[in-house]
Order: C-alpha cells, then structure tokens, then sequence
C-alpha cells in the first residue's frame, strides 16, 4: 500500500477556525462533512445538482467539485451561520413563511445560493433570481415558492 | 357544508419548515455510530450474461476490508412476493428478484457482491479488486420484440408477466356509428425519478439482538422483506424511517435495506451505505416506458362512441410492481370520459432493461398523454373548442366507467380547465420571427388510495399529556410532502390545540403503529382519517368527563385553545387540564389507539377488470403556454397553470406545493427526461446527461385549488400528490401542436424530436 500523503489545511467555518491534515484528493465536501458539517448535503459528487452549495469567501460554490486544499486560509459558510431558532435569517423566513422547500434536502444549498445573489446583487428580477439558483436543482417544489420567497426578501419585505 | 376551521385549510408553515431551513434535519446519510463501517455495492457491467466466474478473495483481503458477500453468503437470496390479484393466465405470479447475483445477469447493474470497509475510500478499492467473468447470452431490450415467441426468455417461460382487459359494450358496434375516428401510436419516456437525497441508510444490531435499519424509507414495512431475506423473525428486525429528501415512487421498492441488513448482521457493527448518484440511476427502478395504441371515435356533436386501445409497458428484467401498474394503466386508459364501447389490452413485458416500477403517477400518468391527445385531435377534426368537446363526455358523480367504478366524488373538470386556461392570462408574443407561441390544455383523473383488494389499514395512537399537549404515534413516512406536519394539523384540529402543542412520533416499525406506505397518493386519506379516528376517540374521553363536570351533555362540549367549554353556555368552562387531571385519577386514560379501514374488496379473479378497485380519484387540468424555436426545435415554457379539485386542503401550502412540484416534474417527463439505456447500457446515470428542470426551465406556475369537500380522506379532502404530474405532461405537448401544427407523439418533446417533426411537415406540405 502506498502511503497518502497528508498536507495541512486551516480554514474558518462559520466564523470557527478548523484546520486538519488531509489527503489532497479530499473534496471541501468530504472535508466539511467530516469535520461534522453535516448540513452541507451530498446530492450527486459532480457539481450537477448544487445540493453541497456552500459561500467561499463570498462567492457560492460547489463544494463537491472544490478541493478541500483550494480553501486553504478562505472564509466558509455554511446554513448554519445564518441563524437560529430563536432568529431566522430573513431569507430562512420567507423560505419558511412561503413554503419554499418540501422535503428540504437542497434548502441549505438553495439558501446559500439566494445569499450570495442577494449580497451581490440585492434587488434582483424574478429572472435574475431564477438565473442564481439555476444549478441548483429542486425536484419538489416545481421553483416557484422559493422564487417568490428570494423576492419577497430582496423587495424588503424581512428587513 | 362548509365549515371553519381553526387549522384546517389554512397556510401552515412552521415546525418542520424551521428544521429544514436551519439545516437541522439529520437525513439518512447525516447519522453515524461509533464503529461504523461504509459499504458498496458491485454491480454487473452486462445486461445479460452467465456469471462464469466470481473471486471476491483480494478484496477480502485488503486491509481494512470488513466484510465481502455473495449470493452464496445470503441466507434467502430470493426475495419473493406475491403480487396480489394477478390472474393465473400470464406468465409468472410472484415478483421475484434475487438479492445478489447467484449465477444469472439480467440487467447492467445488477447487484453481485457488498463490500464493507473501515473508511469509504477502502470500500471503494475493494470493489476494484472484486474478478468476475461473463458469458453472454442473448438480451432483448424491445417489448414488442420480448413479446414474440422466439424472444429470449428473462424468467420462466413468458416474457409477458400481466395482461389486464377492459371490455364495455360492442366496439365494432361503436366505431361504426362514429363519425370521425383517430388512431394513433404514442410512446411515452423511461423517467427516473432524481430525487435530490440519493438511497442511503445506517444499520446496526442492538444490544437485544433486533437489526435496526435507519434509511431512507418510503415503505417501512419492508422490515418484512429483511425478515424474510435473514431468515428471522419479523419482530427482529426494525426499522426507522427518517425523514426522506424526495422519492417519488424510487424509494418505494426495496434499495438499501437488505443489503444493509445482511452486512451488518454479518459483521455485527454499524453500517452505512448511500448510493452514489450514478447507482441511483443504474441500480434502482424507473418508470415504465409505454408504448400506447389508441383507436378513439365519436359523433359529429362530440359525443365519444368507442375506445380501442393496445397497452404495452417495459417492464424491466423483474417484475416488481408491474402487474399493479398495468392494473392503473387499465383502469384509468379511458381517461375521465364516459365511453360507451371500450376494448382495451395491456401488457407488461419484460426486457433485460433496468426494472421498471413505481413513480409518482403509477402507470395512470403515462395513459392522458394518449387519451388527452386523441381528445384534441377528434375536437379539431370536428372543428370543436376542445374543452367544449371534452365537456360532452367528462364523467360525472355516480357513472360507472368501463371498469365498474361508480364515481361518488365531485368531478369539477370543466372548472378545473377553464380555470387553468384563463389563469394564463393573455396569449405573449413571439420573441422573433421564427418562433411561435402556442398553449394548450390537459385534463386527467388519477386514483387515491391503494388497491381496495389490497385491504389497507392505517392505525395511529395518540395520548393527551398532563399540561393539555398531545403526542401522536403514526407510522407515516414523510416523503417530504409534509405527511407528518398533515397529521399534526388533523390531531390539532379535533383536539383544539395549535400546532406546537402537537407532537408527532412518526415512522418506526417498532414504536409506531404501522400506518402503511407513504406512496399510492394514500397518506393523508388513510393516515390522516386514523389520526382523525384517534383524537376523536380522545376528544370523546375529555367530552365526557368535562360534561360531567361541567353539568352540560357531552355533545354540547367544544375544546378550544386548552379550555373545555359547553357551546350552549360558553361561560360554562374548564382549563382542559383539570379535565385531564380528573380522567387520569379516575383511570380513564386520555388515549387511543384507532385502526382506519379502506374499503375492502375481493381479489380480481379474471384478467377483465369489471369490479372496482379505488376508493376515489382525483380531477383536475393544466395549461401550458409554451414559444417554439423552429430553426432548432427547442420548447421554452412560458406560462403555466395548474387546477385541482382537491376535496379539502388540510394545509393549502403543501398542496400547493404538490401541485407546483407535480406540474413540474410533469413538465420534465414531456420535455427531457428519457433514461436512455443501448441494448440495456444506460447512457445517462448522472444529472449532467439525464436532464431534470431547473428555475429556467420552469415557469412562474399559477395554482388554482377547488374544494369540493367530496373526497374520502379527512375534512373530505382528496389525495393530490399523483394527480398532480397527470396533465403536465399532455398539456405541453398540446400547447406545442396549437404552436406548430404537428402534434408530437414520441415523448420526451425534445429539440431533435420537435425538429423533425417540422420538417416532415415541411416535407408533406
């Protein structure tokens, strides 16, 4: 057997700073699962179905098809960090108040993407919004409650 | 007859909204044991074959390797079920399927071996050093081919695994008195259902020796087939069903559970095995591919004079839920028209392709892309408005279809198309020259509730606490429709309480009582009329002892936000408390434990079926508005709406959300899905070559939900969860013939197929 190699890693997850040794081929996915991140969900491995959204610095990615070294010092977030039960995020809300999720398997995701689109851009279309969560694939709800909850938000309808 | 409600028929968000949002929901693949091990499966890479050869020795051999087992190491390999009220005419009677490969392939993918390992990545190197040799024997991957006698044969001695009939007066007859008459052939897609949580489960023996198995479980009874497969008693093995991430009919039949079962049985530690997502396309079923034969006729006026109809599903490499299937297929082949001649055959056969079984919509759905489509093509050969022409035939309360169903519902369709076709408001523009907007409309009726020869129960228990909450037990999965939150709305409704006074303990097969599947559009009306049943049965209690109490009879007793009160004199009231103090010091425990029955009938004795079957069926319509590029061929869908008689929404959020989500999924089946197999070699095992809708492919749908208050299930509410994918996918494909004047047959409606359809109208022309 040949023996893997293990590099240092050292990142923050939701604010908390999480370093390991890890093998280089170890996905953020796997990584931050393994970690205990489980809300980060597995849908596909392949980036197809956006279920392992996360926000690196910022920016919404698929956390199956990122190696885990390429976050290397980045900041992560993940649905965790948007609120609590006491404290919904405003987006957690409207996806609540409209009923945006059914069985909720992508809501994480789905959240993270509606957060990086709203950080970035916060009055987006209907199109705009629809275009933001395109590579996340919901196979409940048919789009259209999380889409009127994403402009509920945007129209400041939880500030 | 209308009434207010406190709970019901209102928009009810909250509890399980807020865990799924905070991202606290532990799904099947989130859990784990100290110990655990991680399992795979090693599948054939053939789609017939003699397994010639199989040396799992290496792979035991690596370190780290737990565990390898073959068919020679599973105690019963032949997992075998009755298929209930199939005719002893046809081919095989019992679904067999073999859990490991023992010497035959049927189909690519099929399971030959289970790996358990201390860490995935070893489990993954382990099945690389699994050996296998093949031989090959000759596949049929057609239907109409399997059906010939010289087809190779899968099972036994028939390819041919059902045949239902459907026989109502004279059809020569019919057709001869029919003024016009359509005759068409029409082919429907093998979907899968891509939920976005891939099968997955953790299983372990506990410290009493029982094999508990937490997965992903639209059927919780499948503890039975585990049983079975072990060779233990039922009451050895449990199972937890958590809450699932979408199933749609794929986490119905058996996936994980045995497999998990056998290899922690074997190693005796915890297991956990998720399927990867492209197992999910090759190792677990689809939906049934048809090929249907429609001959339709009728008068000058629109009235519908006769139905010829030839039926043929694919079956797969095993039967499963085939005959049942077909059973829906025939049953609702008619569509919901009052015909007065049918003839209709069907048939499921089986190929070495990948199994087919259930999917939302049960081999009914596949049916109104034929009868919906005869009906346009007979209205426009009359020169009548569609919907006019339909009107004439629709079924009405208290007819009798050609299967000896008598419709006791409401039957709103007229409303429900009107309704749908007005709420796209007015006609958009093509964007450009060369492309043309058209919309249409697809009207369906879709069953609730499973087989009435089946005999289904649901029970569940609810107890009132101390302070005046309530815990309810129910055994309901919760496919992530809300079925548990429905319960909890039922519960809470009839025992006065809000929503977060209501506790539900649902889905294991040893703490809750057994409330049957979450699957057959059935859980609200069986489930939800025992939680009915139930807190009835508790409310009484209270009514009693409050009545005496409070000196006022037992009838005139209303509960409301926690007080017991008499409705003739409101003053006359008592904290529900002390009510409950008082039952509990009297022995009467605030409790019960209710059994919900189904309508029961006999088994179907003849392959004509003439007796009903369903408890109710469910109407309803969708429009499309779709622009069509006619350069390339390409749909895009621009409006859409959806309308239903509902019975009663218990939660108007979830049933909106069905709705959507089946229009949508609908609207997939009509436009992209097709799982493509090459003589039985799947090419699109992943979500980047078999495509689902995305938001861009979606529209902004409108929902219209009628209430009639005429269903079975509780408050009068109907099942919509099937109903819901039935007129998606006719209506887009009507919406793109009133764009292009060619009407397209073969579904998916992809770009290529749109496109040659085009030109072999330019061609004709």
């Amino acid at each position: 057997m040949v023996k893997t190699e293990l590099y240092p890693l050292a990142l923050t997850v939701n604010g908390r700073p999480v370093s390991a040794r890890i093998a280089a081929e170890t996905t953020l996915l796997d990584f931050l699962r393994d970690q205990g991140f489980i809300e980060v969900k597995r849908g596909c491995d392949k980036g197809d179905c956006g279920a392992c959204t996360v926000i690196m610095d910022g920016k919404a990615i698929l956390s199956c098809i990122t190696l885990a070294l390429q976050a290397e010092g980045s900041r992560i977030l993940t649905v965790k960090s948007l609120g609590s039960w006491e404290r919904l995020h405003p987006l957690q809300q409207a996806f609540v108040d409209y009923e945006a999720l059914q069985c909720g398997f992508c809501t994480p995701g789905m959240l993270l993407a509606a957060k990086a689109l709203l950080d970035h851009n916060p009055h987006p279309t209907r199109e705009e919004i629809r275009e933001a969560i395109s590579g996340n694939l919901c196979r409940c709800t048919g789009y259209q409650k999380i889409v009127d909850a994403v402009e509920a938000v945007a129209k400041g309808a939880y500030r | 007859m209308s009434k207010d409600y406190a709970i019901v028929g209102k928009r009810l968000a909250g509890l399980d909204e807020k865990d799924k949002v905070l991202g606290n929901v532990i799904f099947a693949d989130d859990f784990t044991m100290p110990g655990l091990l991680h399992a795979r499966v090693f599948r054939a890479t053939k789609a017939s074959a003699r397994l010639k050869r199989l040396d799992v020795g290496k792979a035991r051999a690596l370190p780290g390797v737990a565990c390898v087992l073959t068919a020679a190491d599973v105690p019963y390999n032949e997992s075998v079920k009755n298929v209930v009220g199939q005719t002893t005419e046809v081919g095989l009677l019992e679904a067999k399927h073999q859990v490991l490969v023992r010497e035959r392939v049927r189909y690519w993918g099929e399971p030959i071996a289970l790996v358990a390992a201390e860490s995935p990545s070893v489990a993954r190197d382990a099945l690389r050093l699994i050996e296998v040799e093949y031989e090959d024997l000759p596949g049929v991957f057609d239907p109409l081919e399997a059906m010939k006698p010289s087809a190779p044969k899968i099972h036994g001695n028939n390819n041919v695994i059902a045949s239902w009939k459907l026989r109502k007066g004279d059809v020569e007859k019919g057709f001869a008195e029919a003024e016009v008459i359509v005759e068409h052939e029409y082919r429907t897609p093998r979907q899968e259902h891509a939920p976005i949580e891939p099968e997955s489960g953790v299983a372990w023996i506990d410290d009493m020796g029982v094999v508990n198995i937490r997965y992903a479980a639209q059927v919780i009874e499948h503890y039975r087939d585990v049983a079975t497969v072990l060779g233990l008693p039922e009451s050895r093995v449990r199972v937890i069903g958590t809450l699932i991430g979408g199933g749609f009919g794929g986490k119905e039949d058996v996936t994980v559970e045995v497999f998990l079962a056998l290899l922690a049985w074997k190693t005796g530690r915890p297991v956990k095995l998720t399927y990867t997502r492209e197992e999910m396309g090759y190792g677990r079923h689809k939906r049934h591919p048809y090929i249907l034969r429609y001959k339709t006729g009728a008068r000058k006026d629109g009235t519908l004079v006769a139905l010829e109809a030839e039926v043929i599903s694919d079956a797969g490499a095993y039967v499963y839920l085939s005959p049942w299937v077909l059973i829906y297929s025939t049953v609702h082949s008619t569509g919901p028209y009052l015909i007065p001649n049918v003839k209709v055959d069907a048939y499921s056969v089986l190929t070495n392709n990948i199994y087919t079984s259930a999917f939302r919509g049960f081999g009914g759905m596949q049916m109104a892309v034929a009868y919906e489509a005869q009906m346009d093509e007979l209205a426009a050969r009359l020169g009548m408005d569609p919907l006019a022409m339909r009107r004439k035939n629709f079924l009405k309360t208290g007819d009798v279809t050609a299967s000896h169903e008598e419709i006791t519902s409401q039957v709103r369709l007229e409303e429900c198309a009107r309704a749908a076709m007005e709420a796209l408001g007015e006609k958009s523009r093509p964007a450009s020259s060369r492309k043309k907007v058209g919309r249409g409309f697809a009207c369906c009726w879709q069953s609730y509730g499973r087989m009435t020869f089946l005999h289904d129960t649901s029970s569940c228990w609810v107890n009132l606490e101390m302070d005046g909450s309530a815990v309810v037990r129910t055994g309901i999965p919760d496919l992530g429709g809300g079925q548990r939150e429905s319960i909890r709305a039922v519960a809470a409704e009839v025992l006065g309480l809000k929503l977060d006074e209501v506790h539900v303990i649902s889905t294991d097969s040893q703490v809750t009582p057994l409330s049957g599947t979450v699957t057959a559009t059935r859980a609200l009306y069986m489930s939800g009329n025992a939680a009915r049943l139930a807190a009835e049965s508790v409310r009484r209690i209270i009514a009693e002892q409050a009545a005496e109490m409070l000196g006022a009879p037992p009838e005139a007793i209303e509960l409301r936000d926690k007080t017991a009160f008499s409705a003739k004199d409101p003053g006359r009231k008592l904290p529900l408390t002390e009510v409950i103090k008082r039952c509990l010091f009297r022995g009467t425990v605030p409790q019960s434990l209710n059994t919900f029955k189904a309508p029961f009938t006999e088994a179907i004795t003849s392959d004509i079926i003439q007796a009903p079957i369903f408890p109710d069926f469910t109407f309803g319509a969708q429009a499309a508005e779709v622009e069509v590029d006619t350069e390339t061929g390409e749909v895009k869908v621009l409006k859409w709406a959806t309308a239903y008689d509902v019975g009663k929404a218990v939660n108007l959020n979830r049933v909106e959300g069905q709705m959507e989500g089946g229009a949508a999924q609908g609207l997939g089946f009509g436009l992209m899905e097709d799982y493509l197999e090459q003589d039985g070699l799947p090419l699109t095992w992943n979500l980047h070559d078999y495509l689902i809708p995305t938001s861009r492919d979606v529209p902004d749908i409108k929902c219209i939900v009628l209430e009639s208050e005429s269903g079975k299930g509780p408050f009068g509410a109907k099942g919509i969860a099937e109903p819901a994918i039935g007129a998606a996918g006719p209506a887009v494909v009507s919406a793109i013939s009133n764009a292009i004047g060619v009407r397209i047959r073969h579904l998916p409606a992809t770009p290529e197929r749109v496109f040659f359809a085009l030109q072999g109208k330019e061609g004709k022309g």
